[in-house]
């Protein structure tokens, strides 16, 4: 197949990838999504499953909620079961700190229009009274869900072939340039035949790699790679419907319908994302009980078999790279979801496939332009620190102020 | 000072762990179970009077060697029985015991983790009463039990015959031994196995005992099924000459050789190599064990090659830990090495012998389970690799399906859904995918996390 030509080439065949192409499918464009390994087989595949919108950024909230419409009807568009639940989530104050932080979070959601119903503490234990008693309160929204990662790209990926997508896996992306008129892209398969695509528009969502993809094109985004620590218990009997998550993220669990115990835990660490090995080390998994056996004392008696990580594309302002590149005409970002890539994926789906095909966009994607790496006293997340190890941050590229030439 | 750390009290850590407690090395010694010995010397728990003289017949005085051998080793070093090392990270192993966590840093690491049952899916093979072969062994080795009154041995392993034997010597009675290889393919084998003749006649004496007492036993039978409602009631078969039979039992005792324990030789980062006679993934290692930079594997975790072998290599493996770290060992070398070089020819010739039957995979039907801790049927297994494009990746069926995900963690379903995973693309000889392994290695009580010491 040296020599394919299409409408849209996406690199990268990710939830986000796939979604973009299942989108613009709906619109009619030819599209191939090219991936070096398998669909979703990177961070996509590998999340806690949170479809959260409290707590979410105040800039992403807008696009969050057209998010979770589209979440709620995903098993209709994909005609398969991806484990959509929507029990709601519960966010838990542990101090007066975080407890001001809840009401924070609660006011800025309501003003979004999302419904979240703040409990003291009493109200908190007797409604799940196997949370211990360092809780001092807690706040639940309804409408946040979760979905089980290991089958949504898959699912959307097969949803999108359905339509006509070419969705080719162990294909990697070695370089690409635009011509004046067509991007070319030079590939090969991990037995070392070449592949070549041309395409008239190119879409960049390669998750952690995403920023090399950006570089051939003369553009900065200072990505840098970490992972989220995940453990699951054996089954258990069923205690709990929605995800439980303190606020600060530093511990969360929720119960899967088999009876799995998944529990996540920030900080994030750091990942290899040349050598793409990510393990959690053991420290992280002891220090993450003891979090969550303090929060439930019941699950003592139970055991974890199983830890994992993957590797996730961030940015210091914890926000995604949206929208068309400003060096080149046709390429467009989809990039640097930050750990939120599962929740936002269909909303940024959409919002880059009427880009394309429309030139415009409904979708509230403002924040999210390029251009803001190229403005000094860009706003930053509030603390890096509760979010990533330090290792992590030791190793993420301070972001160039210089404008790209093209 | 210096401290090297051994994984696995078995034939094959003990004998490393005495070479490394005679050179100025601190030696750690940890184990999982409560006495040394591992599989292959495993003895009763203590306070039970068995009579392993009379269980292990001949085999009795290198057990009784053995026991003296550990009981002064582990007078010796610091040994942990009773202890998990579910992680390795950072040249520490992690240690959970007894409600405790705790991490042991090494300056090298010998991996003496020994291996576990290799099982085939079949219909029945979930219901009460049918265990793998070592099992069986154990249960009567550590315990004084018997799995059932009336049992089959069946499968493909040299161990069909030897625990057949100990089950009569223990006063059980033995349905029928099946065996699921050909005596012709036995006879191929012989060259190899005669480079051990005292283990090859050991193994013929066991046949010839069994037939005295009047055990039926069937060569090149295919096991079709193990019957049954609320538990094992027999097995049934077909004879090589296409015969159907059906034998009556109480409980089976099933297994198609070993498959190395090679969980903490990945986590330490040692490339793993399927070797093609054994069918089974092992750690890349030059020829006295050395994986990678100072770690060191031996026993049946690094090639299955039975108790001779193990503690051939673990000797091997200490002396070049100690030579890595500038430190003499008391081991002849050479002479280790065309020993082991030896019994490793031998155990070519039983792997050709009692062969792993990968190919009776694409047979299974679409309702056998294929993995027992979550429940998941080939069929499923087959549909979630028909929607992967032909493509057999065993991580992403486990990903589609869950199997490999549940208490083993693949351990005991992950070399069928690798055949079941390869037939699906059409070749048997394709089966070499296998299951990535994550930490912790085995299931981890969270309450050790309140027990956290740094």
């Amino acid at each position: 197949m040296s020599g394919t030509d299409a409408g849209v080439a996406i690199v990268g065949g990710g939830l986000v990838g796939c979604m973009i192409a299942y989108a613009l499918r709906q619109r009619r464009r030819s599209v191939i999504v090219l991936e070096r390994g398998h669909v979703g087989g990177e961070s996509s595949g590998v999340s806690f499953g949170s479809l959260r919108l409290q707590g979410q950024h105040e800039a992403e909230l807008p696009l969050a909620l057209r998010a979770q419409a589209l979440w709620e009807t995903i098993e209709a568009e994909t005609g398969e079961s991806v484990e959509f639940r929507r029990h709601g989530h519960v966010h838990l104050a542990l101090d007066a700190e975080q407890q001001a932080r809840l009401e924070r979070n609660a006011r800025n959601a309501r003003a979004h229009g999302l419904d979240v119903t703040l409990l003291d503490r009493d109200e908190a234990l007797g409604r799940w009274p196997f949370l211990g008693g360092q809780v001092v309160g807690a706040s639940f929204s309804t409408r946040d869900a979760v979905v089980n990662p290991r089958l949504v790209a898959p699912a959307v990926a097969r949803a999108a072939r359905r339509l006509g997508a070419t969705i080719q896996e162990g294909v990697e992306i070695i370089a690409a340039e635009h011509d004046g008129v067509r991007f070319r892209l030079h590939g090969r398969t991990a037995d070392g035949a070449v592949r070549s695509v041309t395409a008239e528009t190119l879409v960049n969502a390669a998750g952690a790699w995403a920023g090399t993809l950006a570089a051939w094109f003369g553009e900065t985004i200072p990505l840098f790679p970490a992972g989220p620590a995940e453990l699951v218990t054996e089954p258990i009997p069923a205690f709990v419907a929605p995800v439980m998550h303190v606020v600060d993220g530093s511990i969360l669990f929720r119960q899967t319908e088999r009876g799995n115990v998944v529990i996540g835990g920030h900080p994030r660490m750091r990942v290899d994302a040349a050598t793409r090995t990510a393990r959690v080390p053991p420290d992280k998994i002891l220090t993450n009980l003891a979090r969550l056996v303090a929060l439930v004392p019941r699950l003592r008696a139970h055991q974890v078999i199983r830890s994992w990580t993957g590797i996730e594309g961030y940015v210091e302002d914890m926000m995604p790279v949206l929208g068309p590149s400003i060096s080149t005409p046709g390429l467009f970002h989809a990039c640097a979801f930050s750990g939120h890539g599962l929740q936002l994926g269909p909303a940024a789906a959409a919002a880059i496939a009427e880009l394309i095909v429309e030139g415009t966009t409904t979708m509230p994607i403002a924040p999210f332009d390029i251009r803001r790496f190229y403005v000094s006293g860009q706003p930053r997340t509030l603390s890096l620190a509760e979010e990533f190890q330090p290792d992590v941050l030791a190793q993420a590229a301070p972001p160039s102020r210089a404008r790209p030439s093209s | 000072m210096t401290r090297v750390v051994v994984v696995g009290a078995g034939p094959a850590g003990i004998a490393a762990a005495d070479v490394l407690s005679r050179a100025a090395v601190e030696v750690t010694l940890i184990d999982e179970a409560e006495r040394p010995g591992g599989q292959y010397h495993r003895a009763p728990a203590s306070g039970l009077q068995l009579d392993m003289r009379r269980l292990l017949d001949a085999a009795h005085a290198s057990y009784a060697a053995f026991h003296a051998q550990a009981a002064s080793v582990c007078a010796r070093v610091d040994y942990r029985p009773a202890t998990l090392v579910w992680g390795v990270h950072g040249r520490a192993v992690h240690l959970a015991a007894r409600g405790f966590a705790q991490s042991v840093g090494y300056d090298a690491l010998v991996l003496a983790t020994g291996a576990t049952d290799r099982v085939m899916p079949l219909p029945g093979w979930t219901l009460p009463g049918v265990f793998t072969l070592g099992g069986a062994q154990a249960v009567l080795k550590d315990q004084g039990c018997l799995i059932g009154r009336r049992v089959v041995f069946c499968g493909s392993s040299p161990l069909l015959y030897l625990a057949a034997v100990q089950y009569l010597r223990a006063g059980g009675k033995v349905a029928a031994v099946i065996d699921t290889t050909r005596f012709a393919e036995k006879l191929r084998a012989l060259p190899d196995m005669l480079a051990a003749p005292g283990v090859l006649g050991q193994g013929l004496r066991h046949m010839a005992a069994l037939k005295r007492r009047g055990v039926p036993i069937l060569h090149g039978a295919t096991i079709d099924a193990f019957e049954g409602k609320a538990r094992v009631s027999a097995v049934r078969c077909t004879s090589p000459d296409s015969a159907p039979l059906r034998v009556a039992c109480d409980a089976v005792a099933y297994g198609h050789g070993l498959r190395p324990e090679t969980q903490l030789a990945e986590l330490a980062g040692c490339t793993l190599r399927f070797d093609p006679v054994q069918r089974v993934h092992v750690p890349e290692t030059d020829p006295d064990g050395r994986a990678g930079h100072a770690i060191y594997v031996a026993g049946d975790g690094g090639s299955i090659g039975g108790g001779q072998a193990a503690a051939v290599s673990g000797r091997l493996a200490a002396a070049a830990a100690l030579h890595d770290l500038g430190l003499a060992a008391d081991v002849d070398v050479a002479a280790s090495r065309a020993s082991l070089a030896r019994l490793r020819r031998f155990q070519k010739g039983v792997a050709a012998a009692f062969r792993w039957p990968g190919e009776r995979a694409a047979a299974l039907d679409d309702a056998v389970i294929l993995c027992r801790c979550e429940n998941v049927t080939v069929g499923e297994v087959r549909a979630a690799i028909a929607l992967q494009d032909g493509v057999a990746d065993v991580n992403r069926a486990k990903a589609a399906t869950r199997c490999g995900m549940g208490r083993c963690q693949g351990r005991f379903c992950g070399a069928g859904l690798a055949e079941v995973a390869a037939a699906c693309v059409g070749g048997h000889d394709h089966g070499r995918d296998r299951l990535r392994v994550q930490t912790p290695i085995k299931p981890l009580p969270m309450a050790l996390a309140g027990d956290l010491s740094p």
